[in-house]
Protein backbone atom coordinates (compact mmCIF):
# COMPACT_ATOMS: atom_id res chain seq x y z
CA UNK A 1 0.00 0.00 0.00
CA UNK A 2 0.83 3.14 -0.99
CA UNK A 3 0.53 6.83 0.96
CA UNK A 4 -3.46 7.74 0.59
CA UNK A 5 -3.75 10.17 -2.40
CA UNK A 6 -1.06 7.41 -4.70
CA UNK A 7 -3.16 4.63 -3.23
CA UNK A 8 -6.50 6.43 -4.12
CA UNK A 9 -5.20 7.17 -7.75
CA UNK A 10 -4.20 3.24 -7.92
CA UNK A 11 -7.55 2.02 -6.81
CA UNK A 12 -9.35 4.43 -9.12
CA UNK A 13 -7.41 3.30 -12.44
CA UNK A 14 -7.90 -0.14 -11.37
CA UNK A 15 -11.49 0.23 -11.93
CA UNK A 16 -11.22 1.01 -15.58
CA UNK A 17 -11.61 -1.91 -17.78
CA UNK A 18 -8.78 -3.83 -19.00
CA UNK A 19 -6.47 -2.08 -16.25
CA UNK A 20 -5.70 -4.68 -13.44
CA UNK A 21 -3.68 -3.68 -9.92
CA UNK A 22 -0.13 -3.72 -11.79
CA UNK A 23 -1.15 -1.78 -14.80
CA UNK A 24 -3.30 0.33 -12.35
CA UNK A 25 0.55 1.45 -10.60
CA UNK A 26 2.85 1.91 -13.70
CA UNK A 27 -0.11 4.46 -15.16
CA UNK A 28 -0.14 5.80 -11.50
CA UNK A 29 3.74 6.42 -11.53
CA UNK A 30 3.95 7.56 -14.81
CA UNK A 31 1.44 10.19 -14.12
CA UNK A 32 3.40 11.13 -10.74
CA UNK A 33 6.93 11.61 -13.04
CA UNK A 34 5.03 13.20 -16.21
CA UNK A 35 5.37 16.80 -16.67
CA UNK A 36 2.20 18.86 -14.78
CA UNK A 37 0.73 20.24 -17.72
CA UNK A 38 0.84 17.03 -19.98
CA UNK A 39 -1.12 15.47 -16.38
CA UNK A 40 -3.33 18.55 -16.45
CA UNK A 41 -4.72 18.24 -20.46
CA UNK A 42 -5.71 14.92 -19.56
CA UNK A 43 -7.81 16.33 -16.26
CA UNK A 44 -9.31 18.26 -18.23
CA UNK A 45 -10.15 16.11 -21.31
CA UNK A 46 -11.62 13.51 -18.53
CA UNK A 47 -13.97 16.50 -17.40
CA UNK A 48 -14.77 17.46 -20.01
CA UNK A 49 -15.68 14.01 -22.03
CA UNK A 50 -18.38 13.86 -19.02
CA UNK A 51 -19.55 17.83 -19.43
CA UNK A 52 -19.62 17.86 -23.03
CA UNK A 53 -20.40 14.51 -24.25
CA UNK A 54 -24.13 13.67 -24.64
CA UNK A 55 -26.18 10.96 -26.35
CA UNK A 56 -27.91 11.68 -29.52
CA UNK A 57 -31.52 12.34 -29.55
CA UNK A 58 -32.35 10.29 -32.26
CA UNK A 59 -29.99 7.03 -32.24
CA UNK A 60 -28.44 7.20 -28.83
CA UNK A 61 -25.06 7.36 -30.10
CA UNK A 62 -22.18 9.40 -28.38
CA UNK A 63 -22.65 13.19 -29.81
CA UNK A 64 -21.12 16.48 -28.71
CA UNK A 65 -24.48 18.10 -29.58
CA UNK A 66 -28.40 17.46 -29.58
CA UNK A 67 -28.05 14.77 -32.47
CA UNK A 68 -24.67 13.51 -33.63
CA UNK A 69 -23.12 13.71 -36.82
CA UNK A 70 -24.60 10.86 -38.33
CA UNK A 71 -28.12 11.89 -38.10
CA UNK A 72 -27.94 15.53 -38.60
CA UNK A 73 -25.74 14.18 -42.47
CA UNK A 74 -28.69 14.54 -44.56
CA UNK A 75 -26.74 12.52 -47.34
CA UNK A 76 -27.35 9.41 -44.91
CA UNK A 77 -30.25 7.04 -46.11
CA UNK A 78 -32.92 7.52 -43.59
CA UNK A 79 -34.67 4.50 -45.19
CA UNK A 80 -32.28 1.52 -43.73
CA UNK A 81 -30.87 1.45 -39.37
CA UNK A 82 -28.67 -0.59 -38.48
CA UNK A 83 -28.87 -1.61 -34.83
CA UNK A 84 -25.87 -1.57 -32.61
CA UNK A 85 -25.17 -2.09 -28.98
CA UNK A 86 -22.36 0.19 -27.91
CA UNK A 87 -21.36 3.45 -29.68
CA UNK A 88 -18.18 1.64 -30.15
CA UNK A 89 -19.92 -0.91 -32.70
CA UNK A 90 -21.19 2.51 -34.54
CA UNK A 91 -17.11 3.58 -35.16
CA UNK A 92 -16.35 -0.14 -36.37
CA UNK A 93 -19.07 0.03 -38.88
CA UNK A 94 -18.46 3.75 -40.22
CA UNK A 95 -14.63 2.11 -40.76
CA UNK A 96 -15.80 -0.03 -43.56
CA UNK A 97 -17.76 2.59 -45.36
CA UNK A 98 -20.53 0.01 -46.85
CA UNK A 99 -23.20 1.49 -45.06
CA UNK A 100 -24.89 4.35 -45.48
CA UNK A 101 -27.90 3.96 -43.57
CA UNK A 102 -28.61 5.44 -39.73
CA UNK A 103 -28.07 3.74 -36.57
CA UNK A 104 -29.18 2.90 -33.59
CA UNK A 105 -27.74 2.36 -30.24
CA UNK A 106 -28.99 0.09 -27.93
CA UNK A 107 -26.56 0.84 -25.01
CA UNK A 108 -26.33 -3.11 -24.32
CA UNK A 109 -27.50 -6.51 -24.65
CA UNK A 110 -30.49 -8.35 -23.37
CA UNK A 111 -29.11 -10.08 -20.02
CA UNK A 112 -31.52 -11.38 -17.02
CA UNK A 113 -28.38 -12.36 -15.15
CA UNK A 114 -27.05 -8.55 -15.33
CA UNK A 115 -30.83 -7.57 -14.88
CA UNK A 116 -30.88 -5.76 -18.35
CA UNK A 117 -34.51 -6.27 -20.20
CA UNK A 118 -35.72 -4.43 -23.03
CA UNK A 119 -36.92 -1.59 -20.93
CA UNK A 120 -33.33 -1.19 -19.88
CA UNK A 121 -32.27 -0.47 -23.58
CA UNK A 122 -33.31 2.20 -26.34
CA UNK A 123 -36.15 0.15 -27.69
CA UNK A 124 -38.82 2.01 -27.05
CA UNK A 125 -36.79 4.69 -28.63
CA UNK A 126 -36.29 2.36 -31.81
CA UNK A 127 -40.08 1.83 -32.15
CA UNK A 128 -40.90 4.78 -32.33
CA UNK A 129 -38.86 6.00 -35.37
CA UNK A 130 -40.09 2.77 -36.71
CA UNK A 131 -43.74 4.48 -36.18
CA UNK A 132 -44.18 6.26 -39.38
CA UNK A 133 -42.99 4.06 -42.10
CA UNK A 134 -40.51 5.87 -43.61
CA UNK A 135 -37.67 3.03 -42.47
CA UNK A 136 -38.16 0.10 -44.78
CA UNK A 137 -34.97 -2.13 -43.70
CA UNK A 138 -33.25 -2.70 -39.93
CA UNK A 139 -30.03 -4.46 -39.73
CA UNK A 140 -29.50 -6.04 -36.76
CA UNK A 141 -25.80 -5.81 -35.97
CA UNK A 142 -25.97 -6.88 -32.53
CA UNK A 143 -22.36 -9.04 -30.98
CA UNK A 144 -22.88 -12.54 -32.56
CA UNK A 145 -23.25 -14.05 -28.47
CA UNK A 146 -25.56 -15.65 -26.78
CA UNK A 147 -27.16 -12.44 -25.62
CA UNK A 148 -26.69 -10.31 -28.90
CA UNK A 149 -28.15 -13.03 -30.62
CA UNK A 150 -31.13 -12.94 -27.98
CA UNK A 151 -31.83 -9.91 -28.43
CA UNK A 152 -31.89 -9.60 -32.38
CA UNK A 153 -34.20 -12.29 -31.96
CA UNK A 154 -35.76 -10.33 -29.57
CA UNK A 155 -36.03 -7.40 -31.94
CA UNK A 156 -36.79 -9.18 -34.86
CA UNK A 157 -39.78 -10.90 -33.23
CA UNK A 158 -40.91 -7.73 -31.62
CA UNK A 159 -41.29 -5.48 -35.69
CA UNK A 160 -42.64 -8.92 -37.31
CA UNK A 161 -45.81 -7.16 -37.14
CA UNK A 162 -44.60 -3.83 -38.94
CA UNK A 163 -43.70 -5.52 -42.02
CA UNK A 164 -40.19 -3.72 -42.71
CA UNK A 165 -37.28 -6.23 -44.32
CA UNK A 166 -35.72 -7.30 -41.02
CA UNK A 167 -31.76 -8.79 -41.48
CA UNK A 168 -29.42 -9.97 -39.26
CA UNK A 169 -25.28 -9.56 -40.14
CA UNK A 170 -23.62 -12.79 -41.58
CA UNK A 171 -21.19 -14.52 -39.19
CA UNK A 172 -18.57 -16.96 -40.60
CA UNK A 173 -15.56 -17.05 -42.24
CA UNK A 174 -12.70 -14.51 -41.13
CA UNK A 175 -11.51 -13.11 -44.98
CA UNK A 176 -8.07 -13.49 -45.97
CA UNK A 177 -8.46 -16.87 -43.96
CA UNK A 178 -7.66 -20.49 -44.36
CA UNK A 179 -10.62 -22.58 -44.27
CA UNK A 180 -9.02 -24.93 -42.10
CA UNK A 181 -7.80 -23.04 -39.40
CA UNK A 182 -11.42 -21.73 -38.88
CA UNK A 183 -13.00 -23.36 -35.55
CA UNK A 184 -15.87 -25.42 -36.12
CA UNK A 185 -18.45 -23.39 -34.16
CA UNK A 186 -17.80 -20.67 -36.77
CA UNK A 187 -17.31 -23.28 -39.99
CA UNK A 188 -21.00 -24.43 -38.60
CA UNK A 189 -22.26 -21.02 -38.90
CA UNK A 190 -21.11 -20.15 -42.03
CA UNK A 191 -22.56 -23.35 -43.78
CA UNK A 192 -25.79 -22.13 -42.30
CA UNK A 193 -25.24 -18.98 -43.79
CA UNK A 194 -24.38 -20.15 -47.49
CA UNK A 195 -25.81 -18.23 -49.97
CA UNK A 196 -26.25 -18.72 -54.10
CA UNK A 197 -23.32 -17.97 -56.23
CA UNK A 198 -24.68 -15.71 -59.05
CA UNK A 199 -22.31 -16.14 -61.82
CA UNK B 1 -1.76 -42.53 -28.00
CA UNK B 2 0.65 -41.91 -24.68
CA UNK B 3 2.08 -39.24 -22.46
CA UNK B 4 6.04 -39.43 -22.74
CA UNK B 5 7.09 -36.37 -20.91
CA UNK B 6 5.56 -34.04 -17.85
CA UNK B 7 6.65 -31.53 -16.52
CA UNK B 8 4.47 -29.01 -13.63
CA UNK B 9 5.22 -25.34 -12.34
CA UNK B 10 3.21 -24.51 -9.12
CA UNK B 11 0.64 -27.02 -10.00
CA UNK B 12 -1.22 -28.81 -6.31
CA UNK B 13 1.75 -29.83 -4.19
CA UNK B 14 4.72 -29.07 -6.62
CA UNK B 15 6.97 -25.84 -7.39
CA UNK B 16 8.67 -28.20 -9.99
CA UNK B 17 8.26 -31.33 -11.17
CA UNK B 18 9.58 -33.27 -14.48
CA UNK B 19 8.56 -37.00 -15.43
CA UNK B 20 9.95 -38.42 -18.21
CA UNK B 21 7.15 -41.85 -19.45
CA UNK B 22 7.02 -44.64 -21.34
CA UNK B 23 4.07 -46.44 -23.18
CA UNK B 24 2.61 -49.48 -21.25
CA UNK B 25 2.44 -49.32 -16.98
CA UNK B 26 3.70 -47.07 -15.16
CA UNK B 27 2.96 -47.20 -11.12
CA UNK B 28 3.13 -44.30 -9.06
CA UNK B 29 3.46 -45.66 -5.30
CA UNK B 30 3.86 -43.97 -2.00
CA UNK B 31 1.64 -43.10 1.31
CA UNK B 32 -1.15 -40.80 1.05
CA UNK B 33 -1.15 -37.23 0.95
CA UNK B 34 2.29 -37.17 -0.74
CA UNK B 35 1.23 -36.14 -4.26
CA UNK B 36 0.47 -39.49 -6.36
CA UNK B 37 -2.66 -38.02 -7.27
CA UNK B 38 -1.43 -34.58 -8.58
CA UNK B 39 0.74 -35.87 -11.05
CA UNK B 40 -2.11 -38.03 -12.75
CA UNK B 41 -4.70 -35.49 -12.21
CA UNK B 42 -2.07 -32.64 -14.25
CA UNK B 43 -2.86 -35.83 -16.88
CA UNK B 44 -6.11 -36.00 -16.94
CA UNK B 45 -6.25 -31.91 -16.62
CA UNK B 46 -4.43 -31.64 -19.58
CA UNK B 47 -7.37 -34.30 -21.40
CA UNK B 48 -10.91 -32.81 -20.47
CA UNK B 49 -9.31 -29.13 -18.80
CA UNK B 50 -10.89 -30.54 -15.43
CA UNK B 51 -9.89 -32.32 -12.42
CA UNK B 52 -11.46 -35.29 -11.77
CA UNK B 53 -11.23 -34.07 -8.07
CA UNK B 54 -12.77 -30.62 -7.69
CA UNK B 55 -15.04 -28.38 -9.14
CA UNK B 56 -12.87 -25.07 -9.46
CA UNK B 57 -9.63 -24.57 -10.49
CA UNK B 58 -7.91 -22.76 -7.38
CA UNK B 59 -7.17 -25.30 -5.77
CA UNK B 60 -4.69 -26.69 -8.79
CA UNK B 61 -2.85 -23.96 -7.69
CA UNK B 62 0.49 -24.24 -5.48
CA UNK B 63 -0.57 -21.93 -2.79
CA UNK B 64 0.86 -18.58 -2.55
CA UNK B 65 1.25 -19.13 -6.72
CA UNK B 66 -0.11 -16.97 -9.27
CA UNK B 67 -0.83 -19.23 -11.58
CA UNK B 68 0.24 -23.30 -12.02
CA UNK B 69 1.70 -24.49 -15.72
CA UNK B 70 1.31 -27.82 -17.25
CA UNK B 71 3.39 -29.29 -20.14
CA UNK B 72 2.74 -32.59 -21.03
CA UNK B 73 4.44 -34.55 -24.20
CA UNK B 74 1.53 -36.48 -26.35
CA UNK B 75 3.39 -38.90 -28.73
CA UNK B 76 0.58 -40.62 -31.06
CA UNK B 77 1.69 -42.51 -34.42
CA UNK B 78 5.29 -41.57 -33.93
CA UNK B 79 4.17 -37.64 -33.72
CA UNK B 80 5.07 -35.53 -30.57
CA UNK B 81 2.61 -32.89 -29.81
CA UNK B 82 3.50 -30.41 -26.80
CA UNK B 83 0.81 -29.46 -24.88
CA UNK B 84 0.90 -26.07 -22.19
CA UNK B 85 -1.88 -24.61 -20.17
CA UNK B 86 -1.59 -22.00 -17.90
CA UNK B 87 -4.17 -22.44 -15.04
CA UNK B 88 -5.42 -18.82 -13.90
CA UNK B 89 -8.07 -19.29 -11.39
CA UNK B 90 -11.04 -17.20 -11.69
CA UNK B 91 -9.63 -15.66 -15.17
CA UNK B 92 -9.19 -17.61 -18.47
CA UNK B 93 -6.76 -20.52 -18.86
CA UNK B 94 -4.34 -19.64 -21.62
CA UNK B 95 -2.88 -22.55 -23.93
CA UNK B 96 -0.16 -23.63 -26.19
CA UNK B 97 0.11 -25.98 -28.75
CA UNK B 98 3.70 -27.31 -30.22
CA UNK B 99 4.31 -23.63 -29.21
CA UNK B 100 1.80 -22.05 -30.73
CA UNK B 101 -0.65 -19.80 -28.81
CA UNK B 102 -4.39 -20.87 -29.78
CA UNK B 103 -7.31 -18.06 -29.44
CA UNK B 104 -9.03 -20.27 -26.68
CA UNK B 105 -7.93 -22.57 -24.27
CA UNK B 106 -10.71 -25.44 -25.22
CA UNK B 107 -9.11 -25.43 -28.98
CA UNK B 108 -6.09 -27.18 -27.12
CA UNK B 109 -8.66 -29.68 -25.95
CA UNK B 110 -8.67 -33.36 -28.31
CA UNK B 111 -4.55 -33.68 -28.42
CA UNK B 112 -4.59 -35.95 -25.79
CA UNK B 113 -8.02 -37.99 -24.54
CA UNK B 114 -7.66 -40.21 -21.34
CA UNK B 115 -9.87 -42.29 -19.22
CA UNK B 116 -9.80 -41.46 -15.35
CA UNK B 117 -11.00 -44.42 -12.95
CA UNK B 118 -10.98 -42.77 -9.78
CA UNK B 119 -12.52 -44.11 -6.11
CA UNK B 120 -15.28 -41.03 -7.02
CA UNK B 121 -16.26 -43.14 -9.70
CA UNK B 122 -19.01 -44.57 -7.56
CA UNK B 123 -21.28 -41.74 -7.79
CA UNK B 124 -21.61 -42.50 -11.05
CA UNK B 125 -24.13 -45.69 -10.15
CA UNK B 126 -24.59 -44.03 -6.29
CA UNK B 127 -24.18 -40.09 -7.11
CA UNK B 128 -26.97 -37.88 -8.36
CA UNK B 129 -28.46 -37.73 -12.11
CA UNK B 130 -25.56 -34.68 -12.69
CA UNK B 131 -22.95 -37.21 -11.88
CA UNK B 132 -23.99 -39.15 -14.74
CA UNK B 133 -24.72 -36.21 -16.62
CA UNK B 134 -21.64 -34.66 -16.31
CA UNK B 135 -19.59 -38.42 -17.48
CA UNK B 136 -22.07 -37.86 -20.69
CA UNK B 137 -20.78 -34.59 -21.65
CA UNK B 138 -17.39 -35.18 -20.52
CA UNK B 139 -17.35 -38.30 -23.14
CA UNK B 140 -18.88 -36.17 -25.57
CA UNK B 141 -16.67 -33.44 -25.58
CA UNK B 142 -13.58 -36.05 -25.54
CA UNK B 143 -15.13 -37.13 -28.72
CA UNK B 144 -15.77 -34.50 -30.27
CA UNK B 145 -14.04 -31.15 -28.88
CA UNK B 146 -16.67 -29.05 -30.49
CA UNK B 147 -19.28 -30.02 -27.92
CA UNK B 148 -16.88 -27.50 -25.02
CA UNK B 149 -19.04 -25.29 -27.11
CA UNK B 150 -22.33 -26.29 -27.48
CA UNK B 151 -22.50 -27.25 -23.54
CA UNK B 152 -21.38 -24.08 -22.57
CA UNK B 153 -23.77 -22.38 -25.01
CA UNK B 154 -27.06 -23.79 -23.46
CA UNK B 155 -25.45 -23.42 -20.10
CA UNK B 156 -25.44 -19.88 -20.67
CA UNK B 157 -28.82 -19.97 -21.96
CA UNK B 158 -29.88 -21.79 -18.75
CA UNK B 159 -28.03 -19.21 -16.43
CA UNK B 160 -29.81 -16.67 -18.33
CA UNK B 161 -33.42 -18.31 -18.44
CA UNK B 162 -33.81 -18.91 -14.94
CA UNK B 163 -32.50 -15.44 -13.94
CA UNK B 164 -35.34 -14.47 -15.96
CA UNK B 165 -37.94 -17.02 -14.54
CA UNK B 166 -36.91 -15.52 -10.86
CA UNK B 167 -37.32 -11.86 -11.67
CA UNK B 168 -40.82 -12.91 -12.72
CA UNK B 169 -41.34 -15.54 -9.83
CA UNK B 170 -40.38 -12.36 -7.57
CA UNK B 171 -42.48 -10.29 -9.64
CA UNK B 172 -45.66 -12.55 -9.24
CA UNK B 173 -45.10 -13.40 -5.09
CA UNK B 174 -44.84 -9.49 -4.89
CA UNK B 175 -48.09 -8.56 -6.79
CA UNK B 176 -51.15 -9.01 -4.27
CA UNK B 177 -52.92 -11.72 -5.55
CA UNK B 178 -50.77 -14.39 -6.57
CA UNK B 179 -52.72 -16.88 -8.76
CA UNK B 180 -52.78 -14.14 -11.60
CA UNK B 181 -53.69 -14.73 -15.40
CA UNK B 182 -51.11 -13.69 -17.73
CA UNK B 183 -52.72 -10.71 -19.10
CA UNK B 184 -53.02 -9.15 -15.67
CA UNK B 185 -49.65 -10.17 -14.83
CA UNK B 186 -48.09 -8.50 -18.12
CA UNK B 187 -50.22 -5.38 -17.38
CA UNK B 188 -48.61 -5.89 -13.77
CA UNK B 189 -45.50 -4.37 -15.38
CA UNK B 190 -43.34 -7.91 -15.65
CA UNK B 191 -44.71 -8.26 -19.46
CA UNK B 192 -40.90 -7.50 -20.55
CA UNK B 193 -39.82 -10.85 -18.55
CA UNK B 194 -42.54 -12.71 -20.37
CA UNK B 195 -41.95 -11.35 -23.86
CA UNK B 196 -38.35 -12.12 -23.80
CA UNK B 197 -38.84 -15.42 -22.34
CA UNK B 198 -39.79 -16.33 -25.28
CA UNK B 199 -36.66 -15.43 -26.81
CA UNK B 200 -34.39 -17.44 -24.21
CA UNK B 201 -36.80 -20.57 -25.09
CA UNK B 202 -35.80 -20.41 -29.06
CA UNK B 203 -32.01 -20.18 -27.86
CA UNK B 204 -32.51 -22.79 -25.00
CA UNK B 205 -34.18 -25.26 -27.59
CA UNK B 206 -31.91 -24.50 -29.98
CA UNK B 207 -28.36 -25.41 -27.81
CA UNK B 208 -30.28 -28.37 -26.25
CA UNK B 209 -31.80 -29.81 -28.98
CA UNK B 210 -28.43 -30.66 -30.41
CA UNK B 211 -26.86 -31.65 -27.10
CA UNK B 212 -29.86 -33.96 -26.62
CA UNK B 213 -29.34 -35.55 -29.93
CA UNK B 214 -25.40 -35.97 -29.13
CA UNK B 215 -26.37 -37.56 -25.84
CA UNK B 216 -28.77 -40.02 -27.45
CA UNK B 217 -26.09 -40.92 -30.11
CA UNK B 218 -23.23 -41.75 -27.13
CA UNK B 219 -25.74 -43.90 -24.91
CA UNK B 220 -26.84 -45.92 -28.15
CA UNK B 221 -22.91 -46.19 -29.17
CA UNK B 222 -22.50 -46.95 -25.19
CA UNK B 223 -25.45 -49.88 -24.11
CA UNK B 224 -23.18 -53.02 -25.89
CA UNK B 225 -20.25 -51.35 -24.55
CA UNK B 226 -21.30 -51.38 -20.89
CA UNK B 227 -23.32 -54.72 -21.17
CA UNK B 228 -20.20 -56.06 -22.53
CA UNK B 229 -17.81 -54.90 -20.11
CA UNK B 230 -19.86 -55.60 -16.69
CA UNK B 231 -20.34 -59.35 -18.02
CA UNK B 232 -16.30 -59.49 -17.95
CA UNK B 233 -16.11 -57.72 -15.04
CA UNK B 234 -18.88 -60.07 -13.04
CA UNK B 235 -19.15 -63.18 -14.93
CA UNK B 236 -22.52 -64.83 -14.36
CA UNK B 237 -24.35 -61.38 -13.23
CA UNK B 238 -27.67 -60.32 -14.57
CA UNK B 239 -27.26 -58.50 -17.63
CA UNK B 240 -26.72 -54.48 -17.29
CA UNK B 241 -28.08 -51.95 -19.60
CA UNK B 242 -28.27 -48.20 -19.73
CA UNK B 243 -30.97 -45.86 -20.91
CA UNK B 244 -31.49 -42.24 -21.48
CA UNK B 245 -34.55 -41.01 -19.38
CA UNK B 246 -35.25 -37.42 -20.37
CA UNK B 247 -38.29 -35.23 -19.42
CA UNK B 248 -41.35 -36.39 -21.59
CA UNK B 249 -41.26 -40.13 -21.46
CA UNK B 250 -38.97 -43.07 -20.31
CA UNK B 251 -39.10 -45.14 -22.91
CA UNK B 252 -40.19 -43.55 -25.84
CA UNK B 253 -38.46 -44.32 -29.09
CA UNK B 254 -36.32 -41.50 -29.60
CA UNK B 255 -35.17 -40.23 -32.69
CA UNK B 256 -31.67 -38.09 -32.86
CA UNK B 257 -32.76 -36.00 -35.61
CA UNK B 258 -32.56 -32.17 -34.04
CA UNK B 259 -35.41 -30.53 -35.65
CA UNK B 260 -37.73 -33.17 -33.87
CA UNK B 261 -35.87 -33.25 -30.74
CA UNK B 262 -35.95 -29.04 -30.91
CA UNK B 263 -40.21 -29.23 -31.54
CA UNK B 264 -40.58 -31.74 -28.48
CA UNK B 265 -38.64 -29.47 -26.22
CA UNK B 266 -40.68 -26.71 -27.27
CA UNK B 267 -43.27 -28.15 -26.42
CA UNK B 268 -42.23 -29.74 -23.22
CA UNK B 269 -41.27 -25.92 -21.76
CA UNK B 270 -44.77 -24.67 -23.33
CA UNK B 271 -46.27 -27.10 -21.29
CA UNK B 272 -44.33 -26.07 -18.32
CA UNK B 273 -44.11 -22.45 -18.47
CA UNK B 274 -46.63 -21.81 -15.58
CA UNK B 275 -44.58 -24.05 -13.26
CA UNK B 276 -41.64 -22.46 -14.27
CA UNK B 277 -42.91 -19.40 -13.32
CA UNK B 278 -44.43 -19.97 -10.11
CA UNK B 279 -41.21 -21.61 -9.16
CA UNK B 280 -38.51 -19.03 -11.15
CA UNK B 281 -36.49 -21.75 -12.59
CA UNK B 282 -35.91 -24.31 -15.60
CA UNK B 283 -37.95 -27.55 -15.32
CA UNK B 284 -37.64 -29.42 -18.36
CA UNK B 285 -34.22 -29.68 -20.79
CA UNK B 286 -30.72 -31.93 -21.06
CA UNK B 287 -29.52 -30.24 -17.73
CA UNK B 288 -32.60 -32.31 -15.58
CA UNK B 289 -31.96 -36.02 -17.63
CA UNK B 290 -30.32 -38.89 -16.45
CA UNK B 291 -28.60 -42.20 -17.54
CA UNK B 292 -30.88 -44.74 -16.18
CA UNK B 293 -28.71 -48.02 -14.73
CA UNK B 294 -30.77 -51.43 -14.58
CA UNK B 295 -29.23 -54.69 -13.84
CA UNK B 296 -31.63 -57.05 -15.37
CA UNK B 297 -35.32 -54.92 -14.46
CA UNK B 298 -34.13 -53.16 -11.30
CA UNK B 299 -32.31 -49.53 -11.08
CA UNK B 300 -28.94 -50.22 -10.18
CA UNK B 301 -29.68 -47.12 -7.60
CA UNK B 302 -30.95 -47.97 -4.49
CA UNK B 303 -31.28 -51.95 -5.61
CA UNK B 304 -27.50 -52.77 -6.09
CA UNK B 305 -25.24 -54.19 -3.83
CA UNK B 306 -22.16 -52.20 -3.09
CA UNK B 307 -19.89 -54.48 -5.55
CA UNK B 308 -22.18 -54.34 -7.95
CA UNK B 309 -22.09 -50.23 -7.38
CA UNK B 310 -18.62 -50.31 -8.15
CA UNK B 311 -18.69 -52.96 -11.29
CA UNK B 312 -21.13 -50.99 -12.76
CA UNK B 313 -19.33 -47.87 -12.27
CA UNK B 314 -16.00 -49.63 -13.88
CA UNK B 315 -18.02 -51.06 -16.81
CA UNK B 316 -19.29 -46.90 -17.32
CA UNK B 317 -15.51 -46.46 -17.49
CA UNK B 318 -14.37 -49.65 -20.24
CA UNK B 319 -17.28 -48.47 -22.24
CA UNK B 320 -15.86 -45.04 -22.80
CA UNK B 321 -12.52 -46.51 -23.11
CA UNK B 322 -13.65 -48.94 -25.37
CA UNK B 323 -15.81 -46.39 -27.74
CA UNK B 324 -12.75 -43.76 -27.53
CA UNK B 325 -10.58 -46.50 -28.45
CA UNK B 326 -13.22 -47.53 -31.66
CA UNK B 327 -12.94 -44.03 -32.70
CA UNK B 328 -9.45 -43.55 -33.09
CA UNK B 329 -6.08 -42.89 -30.76
CA UNK B 330 -6.23 -45.38 -27.75
CA UNK B 331 -6.62 -42.90 -25.15
CA UNK B 332 -4.73 -43.26 -21.79
CA UNK B 333 -5.68 -45.03 -19.07
CA UNK B 334 -5.50 -43.71 -15.50
CA UNK B 335 -6.22 -45.63 -12.45
CA UNK B 336 -6.03 -43.39 -9.57
CA UNK B 337 -6.35 -45.54 -6.45
CA UNK B 338 -8.94 -47.89 -7.55
CA UNK B 339 -7.11 -51.29 -6.65
CA UNK B 340 -7.81 -50.69 -2.85
CA UNK B 341 -11.22 -50.69 -3.66
CA UNK B 342 -11.99 -53.43 -5.26
CA UNK B 343 -11.89 -57.38 -4.31
CA UNK B 344 -9.25 -59.75 -5.29
CA UNK B 345 -11.72 -61.13 -8.25
CA UNK B 346 -12.21 -57.66 -9.51
CA UNK B 347 -9.44 -56.85 -9.38
CA UNK B 348 -7.66 -59.20 -11.38
CA UNK B 349 -10.54 -58.57 -14.00
CA UNK B 350 -9.68 -55.41 -14.31
CA UNK B 351 -6.34 -55.87 -14.43
CA UNK B 352 -6.45 -58.13 -17.21
CA UNK B 353 -9.31 -55.94 -19.51
CA UNK B 354 -6.41 -53.12 -19.03
CA UNK B 355 -3.31 -54.60 -19.64
CA UNK B 356 -2.93 -54.27 -23.46
CA UNK B 357 -3.73 -50.25 -23.36
CA UNK B 358 -0.90 -48.42 -24.93
CA UNK B 359 -0.23 -46.72 -21.52
CA UNK B 360 -2.06 -47.18 -18.16
CA UNK B 361 -0.61 -44.94 -15.60
CA UNK B 362 -1.75 -46.30 -11.66
CA UNK B 363 -1.70 -44.71 -8.86
CA UNK B 364 -1.40 -46.53 -5.53
CA UNK B 365 -0.36 -46.44 -1.16
CA UNK B 366 1.41 -49.53 -1.32
CA UNK B 367 3.21 -52.01 -4.45
CA UNK B 368 0.84 -54.85 -3.69
CA UNK B 369 -2.14 -52.95 -4.10
CA UNK B 370 -1.19 -53.09 -8.02
CA UNK B 371 -2.04 -56.40 -9.68
CA UNK B 372 0.62 -58.97 -10.53
CA UNK B 373 -0.97 -58.62 -14.50
CA UNK B 374 0.26 -54.89 -14.51
CA UNK B 375 4.11 -55.04 -14.09
CA UNK B 376 5.80 -52.02 -15.53
CA UNK B 377 7.94 -48.76 -14.95
CA UNK B 378 7.44 -47.77 -11.30
CA UNK B 379 8.04 -44.16 -9.97
CA UNK B 380 7.97 -43.51 -5.83
CA UNK B 381 6.67 -40.55 -4.57
CA UNK B 382 7.33 -39.16 -1.41
CA UNK B 383 7.01 -35.73 0.33
CA UNK B 384 6.65 -34.08 -3.78
CA UNK B 385 9.58 -36.06 -5.15
CA UNK B 386 9.38 -38.55 -7.66
CA UNK B 387 12.10 -40.92 -7.91
CA UNK B 388 12.07 -43.97 -10.91
CA UNK B 389 12.39 -47.13 -9.66
CA UNK B 390 12.45 -49.53 -12.46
Amino acid sequence: MYEGVVQNLIDELGLLPGVGPKSAQRIAFHLLSADPADVKRLAHALLEVKEKVRFCRVCGNVAAEEECRICRDQRRDPHVICVVEESKDVVAIEKTREFRGRYHVLGGAISPIDGVGPDDLRVRELMARLADGEVTELILATDPNLEGEATATYLARLVKPMGLKVTRLASGLPVGGDLEYADEVTLGRAFEGRRLLDV
Amino acid sequence: MFTAHLSLTDFRSYPTAELALEPGVTAFVGPNGQGKTNLVEAIGYVASHASHRVATDAPLVRHGAPRAVIRAVIERDQRRALVELEINPGKANRARVNRAPVSRARDALGVLRTVLFAPEDLALSKGDPSERRKFMDDLLVARHPRFAGVRADYDRALKQRNALLRTASQARRRSPRRQMDDAAFASAGAGDVLSTLEVWDAHLVRHGAELLAARLDLVENLRPLVAKAYAELAPGSVPAQIDYRWFSTDEADLGTDRAELAVRLGQALAEARAQEIERGVTLVGPHRDDLLLRLGELPARGYASHGESWSFALALRLAAYDLLRSEGGDPVLILDDVFAELDAQRRRRLAEIVAPAEQVLITAAVAEDVPRELSGARFDVTEGSVTHVG
